[in-house]
């Protein structure tokens, strides 16, 4: 008897119709983004050519489905086997994460329809950062649909074609560990080719230390994250034993990324940027401060046994970790060439994030409520 | 393999140690790279120029490239103001009146203060472009004989990481176009190709565009920099060596640094003017090499034959591969089947 | 303002025979013609209409030192008003080398009569550059060099107008080697106010309206830094020429005859110095004979008759410099604003949308309480 169930019920719900509408709002500005391109529907320009979709959807996006690379090394590589419960669902959050990633990608690539040359041997450019993030967030959804095929598989009762997976499953999980560090902190070695128009509190030859470790952060905050609304709003006990454990691991990561991050500014010389006034230095500071406030809440051991807490503290991170890439490729990003540029995500580019975020909750509870996901463990 | 809390704290702190050693950027850079040996380059002495936009007019005209028009939607003139998807080659203004109120004073051509003066605005063929290094699937490549970079619309996929990633923010993209693409100066290579100059040196009356190798453009920009202000110096028109009637003027009082001949690793398009280049939109606080020399140094020092990552797989696989082996024996014993 | 109309309608009906036949309306024309070219408001063509008729003909006294002549010529093709209008109904043209009806001694005793009767109150003219070199030997007019005349002439001068280029800055003579030491009146007479008209020759008309203005208002035009009426030399010819848009859109003639110059081109390729040129030629042409009677307009680079060091010094194809950035409508700056920034829809929403999430996350923050205990609520919402 497997440990875990779908969570069942109806699937067509309010809150599921509600998404929906989100979702065929953002069709309607896709279609006009696909007939009239991109200038239609966005306020990209030459001075801002990466806005919302490039740096939310797809770099936030994809930080956000850290959780099963989080996860994994928890499990497989410390062998923490008690957060082993939480496996399918990190895989899942990771799952959808790169998903939509992708998605976005193709929404926001001009010339979508050569897209294949990304793959075509007389084309690639080995040297560009961009491929090698593209190859790897490739094949990684591939793994992450390996790694949940055991769901799949158990819930269509394939019991043979699941023990043959399971012989190999550690070499997929290898690779599923692998290729996040690789492209997680390429998304950061990306913003080095733009020098110095990238302000030189955020430019540094640490960004991919720095763009793996918060996004590990990401990943493993949005398991509590996760666990915890699910646990409210499908009526699920919560999990805070477990999660109080993996708290203590997030803290001691962030402690490690802001000393990594504040030592790299003080040696270089620009931590006297951040007193300046100017936009700059007050999101950085915003940045940072959600960085610290889940040292600050859950520094208390007993403070780590409360769920709204922790829930809190797993906002602040990914509040924290989304802000530093929002801050990395757009704040403080200032092209002098050519124009005094403006940029602000338009109405289309917000609803269509909105539609993609809107379709990834709408999959979400199809698949949670259909397939075997969740533990079982302490059953109602 | 369970890590103890100490021996993580050791680990994490001997990471951040070495990572901030690393952080000297002069360790990581890959080799710059070198002007190709037959480098074709263009001089704009902004001195010279009089902004009467024929290199506009040529260039679009060579191009292909449809007028663009900035305001009323009826207005008739090509006015850009800035390179675009329709446009690769811009004249602006630079216009400095330390006192606009005051209606006798007349504005002197290349002064700082109190003065104007044109530049000319496109891609500058780098040697170390940023453009071609980011580019994945090498829509943008700089040729190894004359060192033009070139985009290749058929293979581009508009990923504007080009754009990004210019430091003179020249790739544009044709946002307004469903199936736009990347537009910038490609040096008239189709023209190059059949032995014409490219359009913008062709036309210019002055010789403020001037075609040459890149060598040569060097020692004529030193030539004129040597000279004294007031002197009558011939300045040569449409190519360097050529036989076109020169354009005797007097030496002005150039600012003494060439533009491109060591910025960002150099460029093959030379800027001289009468004052220093950042009035006139060229970023000037760059080091001396170009950027990719990060950004591939990084990449090459991580991945160099994928070795480390196979190493990193290989420790991965063995650490995973002995965890799900106990829990599977574990599993096997109280009779589950099924793992993850 | 309808009384002071009729006051001055029975005013000029007497002036009708008083001058020589012509009516009143082409006279009025006349003037308001004059006004025009000054820039001035047509409301002062009155006045200079009285100061035209008035019965006291203020005298003139015109030098011709090194010159062709040419500038007589040019007055002599005037129409508005036309030379004999000029000199016999509004200035009495005392001494005139070409124009006056005596010759030799009698003309020169005649100079000296008005120079004397009238001291203090003439118009002294001058054309031509004065030679300096040895002693000035080089033009000399009844036996006495012309350097000396104009010394002599300027002392009861009212106002001093040295017209063509080579009274105003040298001219012709000036350039290349100088053998004659030709030089402007003004630096003659350095410590006089010396009105220059240059040009070679310049639109009468420019001149005239000199003269007018100083006749009805007892003073001189506006001047620049040379001493040039504002109103003629106030701007460059590249600011007013008719063929600028091509400059703009980089349309050039490269030869005489070709494809651009037969569609009308710009010069600058071919050496037009309009660009460094104050002068109004685009604007006032020459002849009066209709539109492009001009050099630029019938085809030929201007070579800067007017300015000192371009006219007569630069090569007539040699490039000129540019001495403005007066536009066309747009040279972009350096660094215009460019982007579509925050609108009051777009923050809007995305406010609105922090603010639910916001919200949202408050609600499930108070729902999860402070220990395990409390919190998950049965509730059928997501």
């Amino acid at each position: 008897m497997s440990e875990y169930a779908p969570l069942g019920g109806k699937i067509i719900t309010k809150p599921f119709i509600f998404f929906g509408v989100l979702f065929t709002i953002a069709l309607a500005f896709l279609a006009a983004r696909f007939i009239f391109g991109l200038g239609a529907v966005t306020n990209l320009s030459d001075g801002y050519p990466w806005g919302m979709w490039i740096v939310i959807d797809v770099m936030i996006g994809t930080a956000f489905g850290c959780a099963g690379y989080a996860v994994a090394l928890l499990v497989y590589v410390l062998n923490k086997g008690q957060y082993h419960p939480l496996v399918r669902s990190a895989v899942l959050a990771g799952l959808f994460g790169y998903m939509l990633g992708g998605m976005a990608v193709m929404i926001d690539l001009g010339r979508y329809w050569q897209f294949y040359t990304l793959m075509w041997p007389g084309f690639i450019n080995a040297n560009s950062v961009m491929l090698e993030v593209a190859w790897c967030v490739m094949a990684y959804i591939g793994v992450l649909f390996v790694e949940f095929a055991p769901t799949v598989l158990e819930r269509f009762g394939l019991k043979n074609v699941q023990q043959k997976l399971s012989k190999v499953l550690f070499l997929v999980i290898a690779v599923g560990i692998l290729l996040p560090t690789m492209h997680q902190s390429s998304l950061g070695t990306m913003a080095v080719v733009a020098g110095n128009q990238i302000s030189p509190l955020w430019q540094t030859m640490l960004l991919p230390p720095l763009f793996l470790i918060s996004a590990l952060l990401m990943g493993y905050a949005i398991v509590p994250f996760e666990s915890l609304l699910a646990s409210l709003g499908l009526s699920r006990p919560l999990e805070t034993d477990l999660l109080g454990k993996l708290t203590k691991v997030m803290l001691v990561v962030t402690g490690l990324y802001l000393l990594l991050r504040f030592g790299d500014l003080i040696w270089r010389g620009a931590l006297g940027l951040a007193f300046v006034g100017d936009l700059d230095s007050y999101m950085f500071w915003f940045e940072n401060l959600l960085f610290v406030i889940p040292i600050l809440l859950l520094a208390k051991p007993a403070n780590r046994n409360s769920p709204r807490l922790i829930f809190l503290s797993a906002v602040s991170l990914l509040l924290a970790g989304s802000v530093y890439r929002i801050n990395t490729y757009l704040v403080g990003y200032h092209p002098v060439a050519g124009g005094t540029w403006h940029y602000f995500p338009s109405v289309g580019e917000i609803m269509v994030t909105v539609g993609i975020f809107s379709l990834e909750v709408m999959l979400y509870l199809i698949v949670v409520k259909t397939l075997p996901v969740f533990h079982q463990a302490e059953a109602k | 393999m369970a890590l103890n809390r100490r021996d993580f704290l050791k680990m994490s702190a001997a990471g951040v140690g070495s990572a901030l050693c690393v952080n000297n950027a002069q360790a990581v850079q890959r080799e710059p790279k070198k002007l190709p040996p037959e480098a074709v380059g263009m001089l704009y002495d902004s001195t010279l120029c009089i902004g009467c936009k024929a290199c506009m007019s040529a260039c679009k005209e060579a191009n292909g490239m449809p007028p663009e028009q900035t305001g009323e939607a009826d207005v008739m003139w090509d006015t850009p103001i800035e390179l675009s998807g329709k446009t690769l080659n811009v004249i602006k203004v630079y216009r400095d009146e330390v006192d606009p109120a005051a209606t006798d004073v007349v504005l002197e051509k290349d002064h700082a203060q109190n003065g104007y003066a044109f530049m000319k605005r496109h891609c500058l063929h780098c040697v170390d472009p940023s453009c071609v290094s980011a580019c994945p699937v090498s829509a943008m490549t700089k040729d190894p004989l004359t060192g033009i970079v070139e985009h290749h619309a058929d293979r581009c996929i508009g990923c504007r990481y080009c754009v990004y990633g210019c430091p003179f923010g020249v790739p544009k993209y044709e946002y307004n176009d469903a199936f736009g693409q990347i537009q910038k100066c490609q040096f008239c290579a189709h023209l190059q190709a059949k032995g014409q100059l490219p359009a913008c040196c062709d036309v210019c009356p002055t010789g403020a565009t001037l075609f040459g190798k890149v060598e040569d453009l060097k020692q004529e920009a030193a030539q004129r920099m040597a000279r004294q202000p007031g002197e009558k110096y011939v300045f040569p028109r449409g190519i360097l060596g050529g036989d076109r009637p020169p354009h005797e003027a007097t030496i002005p009082k150039y600012h003494q640094n060439l533009y491109g001949d060591n910025e960002l690793g150099g460029t093959q398009i030379l800027y001289m003017a009468g004052m220093p280049l950042d009035k006139l939109g060229l970023p000037t606080n760059v080091p001396d090499y170009g950027y990719p020399t990060m950004s591939e140094g990084i990449q090459h020092m991580l991945y160099k034959w994928m070795l480390a990552p196979a190493v990193l797989l290989t420790g991965l696989a063995y650490v995973v591969h002995r965890n799900t082996q106990k829990s599977h024996d574990a599993e096997d014993e109280s009779g589950e089947g099924g793992e993850s | 303002m309808a009384t002071k109309i009729s006051e001055s309608d029975t005013h000029l009906d007497g002036y009708v025979n008083g001058l020589g036949g012509i009516t009143r309306r082409d006279f009025m024309k006349f003037c308001a013609a004059i006004t025009a070219t000054m820039g001035l408001p047509a409301s002062v063509s009155w006045q200079i209409a009285e100061a035209a008729t008035n019965p006291q003909r203020p005298p003139v006294i015109w030098l011709s030192a090194q010159e062709c002549t040419g500038c007589t010529e040019s007055l002599l093709r005037s129409t508005h008003p036309t030379i004999d209008q000029l000199i016999l109904d509004a200035i009495s043209l005392d001494y005139h080398e070409t124009l006056c009806a005596g010759a030799g001694h009698q003309a020169e005793d005649y100079k000296h009569q008005s120079m004397e009767q009238n001291k203090g109150k003439y118009i002294l003219i001058v054309d031509g550059s004065i030679p300096v070199k040895d002693g000035g030997i080089y033009c000399k007019v009844a036996g006495k060099t012309i350097l000396d005349h104009l010394l002599e002439a300027a002392e009861g001068a009212a106002a001093i107008i040295a017209i063509g280029s080579c009274a105003a800055w040298g001219g012709v003579p000036s350039s290349g080697p100088n053998p004659t030491g030709a030089t402007a009146v003004h630096k003659i007479l350095k410590d006089k106010t010396v009105v220059n008209i240059p040009g070679c020759p310049p639109n009468p008309y420019n001149f005239l309206a000199t003269v007018l203005h100083f006749l009805t208002f007892g003073r001189l035009p506006e001047l620049d830094a040379k001493n040039r009426p504002k109103f003629a030399y106030n701007r460059l010819i590249h600011e007013n020429c008719e063929r600028r848009a091509h400059f703009d859109a980089g349309r050039f003639a490269i030869r005489f005859g070709d494809e651009g110059h037969r569609k009308g081109w710009c010069l600058y390729k071919l050496g037009c110095k309009g660009p460094e040129t104050y002068a109004n030629c685009p604007a006032v042409l020459f002849g009066d004979v209709g539109p492009a009677s001009w050099p630029v307009g019938t085809g030929h680079p201007c070579f800067g008759c007017t300015e000192e060091g371009v006219g007569f010094t630069k090569g007539i194809h040699e490039l000129s410099d540019l001495k403005t950035v007066t536009p066309p409508i747009t040279y972009p700056g350096i660094s215009e604003n460019i982007g579509q920034g925050a609108t009051i829809g777009s923050v809007a929403l995305a406010a609105g949308i922090a603010g639910v999430a916001v919200g949202a996350g408050a609600v499930v923050a108070s729902r999860l309480g402070k220990s395990s205990d409390d919190g998950g609520e049965e509730e059928q919402q997501d």
